[in-house]
């Protein structure tokens, strides 16, 4: 075998694994890209029920509701819109009335939003960027109201 | 005045790196000797410094100086002395000094331990690593410099964030700053051997005891933080696709292939090139890992930075380290000479295609960790890549290279015969279809990637005992005969089957806590019990009890089988009063095979609590196994070929002179 035959060989298996990856990652992309919803995206745009999405905001002060059972009610609100929430199972430490949340799950026929998972991803700020974005279109992100970090950004 | 210090000697540092950085690589240029001669003492000098800096750092921790700002912070007078000295690196300034600090302690070993190689190599070698260190220095010293005073100095501290307080956590950065800074020194090599214009095995044979200590402390560190993400977070889960998860993962992957590429530039002569190109996209992954982090643009509890002239330094930091380096490549790759030829089908050959499936899974983890940053950059729309997408493209990628690893090692260099190697592995492969189809019965119709990947995990158990029974003729000559043989194996060959078979354990272990998890969610009240996996949990009520610096919830379950009682259980939840956080801490019982998972949420109307409990089949397994591993790593560095300083080939061939290309 030449030193050229080899090279081309390695060469081509490398575009082959290449290829074969971009093609797995195109079709894992089609069905597993997560789009991220503020409350008033889903007014205005809504997405179509049953497809897997996210959406941010900020938990509704005096909005959550236990059943007693493990399922919980909440709203989720970005005081120009709001949505409401289920969600069965245990919630994360960091949330809290008042403060940020993102949920993942689907949209019902009805406009309520069965989360699938809750995540306050386990960030120091409380505030989930994506959230914190989404506050700032709405117009009511004010980083001085207090609401923000409880600790200087540092440096 | 102990904070001054430590800010002077950091300076003096980053000054001493500045030297380092010009005079021996001018020398090398030149072939002056008496200017190379510098890096050795400059390297020595320039590690003592940061251990200065370092240890004014610690001190000001432990003795709660609040006039630090760092301090100030990152801890309080409540916490305990673990974590007071574990906060040092729990933060942004700190964890930068921490990985300069590492940074020049491996560097001071290239200086002590390289009597043997060539001085021009060595100067340069130094020579970038200080280059590397100037640029973390200064970016310490211009943005995130951790001995800022803060007047009037405040009563007490801000705490650490709860999460990160936790045995786990705290010795999860430093193993992996270990590794990360680690491939700094392949890095170095590799620049170097770019200048030097040569590469030859002598030059391997120095990168690889390197780049496997990298690795070895990496897959310790991920496995820590893995470990810490399943008992801590309280989810069940110990691997989430979280972007700081793959970030480390990345320099891993890429570390891995590194490892294996540079035992066939030290063997065989050959895949030079492509083994410094590895060198080169392993330290810039890993100093992406460092730095994206850090900079808050993904976002995770490791987050500290918001400061945008940081974001910018970072970024510019990073554009010259890999921009610079890979451009330094693309010019002088071409006159390094090639090496031995191989046929496709031969040991090299299944290390060549080890290293194209693992850059290409490294690939499909880039791609889903950034496309959302991608995205927001150039649309401003939101979105995240989910966990399905991860296991879509990179399991695909995986088990083909679990199915080779089995055979690698069993093929000759240069030209092997694939079908004889097959036929030697032939009862493994029976055993791998009989593991896969009793995984499938068992089951009752689970899925089939799970029985598929439990045949794979056992043919690469057993094919790596059977290539080690086969080199100690084991069955075919006495015992005592097979005895001497193994204990004459070269320690390398027992690091890689111990690493190898504890690829197919933690590999078990995965697929089955994602296959076959059950859980639970009930509201509970005192005296209520859960049934889970025939075990029953009954849950006494909560007591609340005081921690040194937190409140807690804690709710005892006792354990029952069939009526006896086996123990109990204490998941908590506890209420970190400075930062006003909670914490979840889940209760593990694990008898090897499995563990039982416990944690309540909040507390609910009347008295009842929320539970939730996991059975999470053999979870255990993926730490054994990643635990040998890394033990693999540790016995294969101790062969005495790799042993640094030892090798008696290597200082024949430094010996030689290094003629100039």
């Amino acid at each position: 075998m030449t030193r050229k035959r080899r090279r081309m060989m390695v060469v081509g298996l490398g575009l082959l694994c290449l290829g074969a990856a971009a093609a797995l990652a195109l079709t894992a992309f089609e069905d597993n890209l997560l789009f991220f919803y503020s409350p008033s995206d889903l007014h205005s745009e809504a997405p179509p029920p049953g497809r897997m999405l996210r959406i941010g905001g900020i938990v509704e002060e005096g909005s959550l509701e236990r059943d007693g059972e493990g399922s919980v009610a909440f709203r989720v609100t970005d005081f120009a819109s709001t949505v409401p929430v289920t969600y069965r199972g245990i919630l994360p430490d960091l949330f809290r009335e008042g403060q940020g949340v993102v949920a993942q799950g689907r949209l019902t026929d009805a406009g309520l939003f069965q989360a699938e998972e809750v995540l306050a991803r386990h960030d120091e700020n409380y505030m989930p960027s994506e959230v914190a974005d989404a506050l700032e279109r709405a117009g009511v992100w004010r980083p001085e109201s207090g609401e923000g970090p409880p600790r200087g950004s540092g440096g | 005045m102990i904070p001054e210090l430590g800010h002077f000697t950091l300076v003096l540092a980053l000054l001493v790196a500045l030297v380092q950085g010009s005079l021996p690589m001018l020398g090398a240029a030149r072939g002056r000797a008496d200017w190379m001669a510098v890096a050795r003492p400059a390297a020595f000098l320039q590690c003592a410094a940061t251990v200065l800096a370092f240890a004014a750092l610690t001190w000001a921790y432990v003795v709660s100086d609040f006039t630090v700002l760092n301090v100030v912070q990152n801890s309080h007078s409540a916490k305990p002395m673990l974590y007071k000295v574990t906060g040092v690196w729990g933060n942004h300034e700190g964890s930068l000094l921490l990985w300069v600090l590492i940074l020049t302690i491996f560097g001071a070993a290239v200086a002590g331990f390289g009597r043997n190689l060539p001085p021009s190599l060595k100067a340069r070698v130094l020579g970038v690593q200080a280059w590397v260190a100037i640029g973390f220095f200064t970016f310490m010293l211009f943005t995130s410099n951790p001995f800022e005073r803060i007047w009037p100095a405040p009563l007490d501290g801000n705490d650490l964030n709860p999460l990160l307080q936790d045995p786990g956590l705290a010795f999860h950065p430093p193993l992996l700053y270990l590794g990360y800074v680690g491939f700094s020194i392949a890095f170095s090599f590799a620049i170097a051997a770019l200048l030097e214009g040569r590469v030859d095995p002598a030059w391997a044979r120095w990168v690889r005891p390197w780049t496997l200590a990298a690795w070895t402390f990496l897959t310790g560190g991920i496995a820590l933080g893995s470990w810490w993400a399943y008992y801590e977070l309280g989810w069940g889960g110990w691997w989430f696709w979280d972007p700081v998860e793959n970030v480390s993962f990345m320099p891993w992957l890429l570390g891995t292939a590194l490892l294996h590429s540079a035992i066939v530039v030290e063997k065989r002569d050959a895949l030079k090139v492509w083994t410094i190109l590895l060198a080169i996209l392993t330290f810039s992954l890993s100093l992406l890992g460092t730095f994206v982090v850090r900079s808050g643009l993904l976002t995770s509890v490791h987050a500290f930075a918001v400061d945008p002239t940081r974001g910018l330094y970072i970024l510019l930091l990073l554009v010259i380290a890999a921009g610079g380096s890979l451009a330094l490549f693309a010019w002088r790759a071409p006159s390094l000479k090639a090496g031995g030829l191989f046929a496709p089908v031969s040991r090299e050959g299944g290390l060549v295609l080890n290293n194209l499936l693992l850059a290409t899974a490294t690939a499909t983890v880039l791609l889903g960790t950034f496309y959302p940053l991608f995205v927001e950059a150039f649309t401003g729309g939101r979105l995240s890549v989910g966990p399905p997408y991860f296991n879509a493209t990179f399991l695909p990628i995986m088990l083909p290279l679990v199915a080779v690893m089995a055979v690698g090692p069993m093929m000759a260099w240069k030209r092997a015969d694939l079908a004889g190697v097959l036929g030697r592995l032939k009862f493994v492969a029976l055993a791998a279809v009989l593991a896969a189809a009793a995984t499938w019965y068992i089951q009752e119709g689970g899925p089939v990637l799970a029985a598929l990947a439990m045949g794979l995990a056992v043919w690469l158990f057993l094919g790596t005992l059977w290539e080690l029974g086969e080199r100690v003729r084991l069955f075919r000559v006495p015992a005592g005969d097979s005895w001497r043989r193994a204990r004459g194996l070269p320690r390398a060959a027992w690091g890689m089957s111990l690493a190898h078979a504890g690829l197919a354990v933690a590999m078990a272990g995965m697929i089955g806590s994602s296959a076959w998890k059950q859980e639970e969610v009930r509201v509970v009240r005192p005296g209520d019990e859960v049934a889970l996996g025939g075990y029953s949990f009954r849950f006494d009520g909560a007591q609340r009890i005081q921690g040194p610096n937190y409140l807690s919830d804690t709710a005892p379950l006792t354990l029952l089988r069939d009526g006896r009682e086996l123990g109990t259980l204490y998941p908590e939840r506890r209420f970190y009063p400075v930062q006003e956080m909670h914490t979840t801490q889940a209760a593990i019982r694990t008898n090897g095979l499995y563990d039982l998972y416990a944690v309540i949420g909040d507390p609910q109307p009347g008295g009842a609590w929320t539970l939730r409990l996991y059975l999470e089949p053999l979870v255990p397994w993926i730490w054994f196994g990643a635990a040998f591993m890394a033990l693999g790593g540790l016995v294969s560095l101790s062969d005495r070929r790799l042993r640094v300083g030892a090798p008696r080939k290597a200082a024949k061939a430094a010996a030689q002179p290094a003629p100039a290309e």
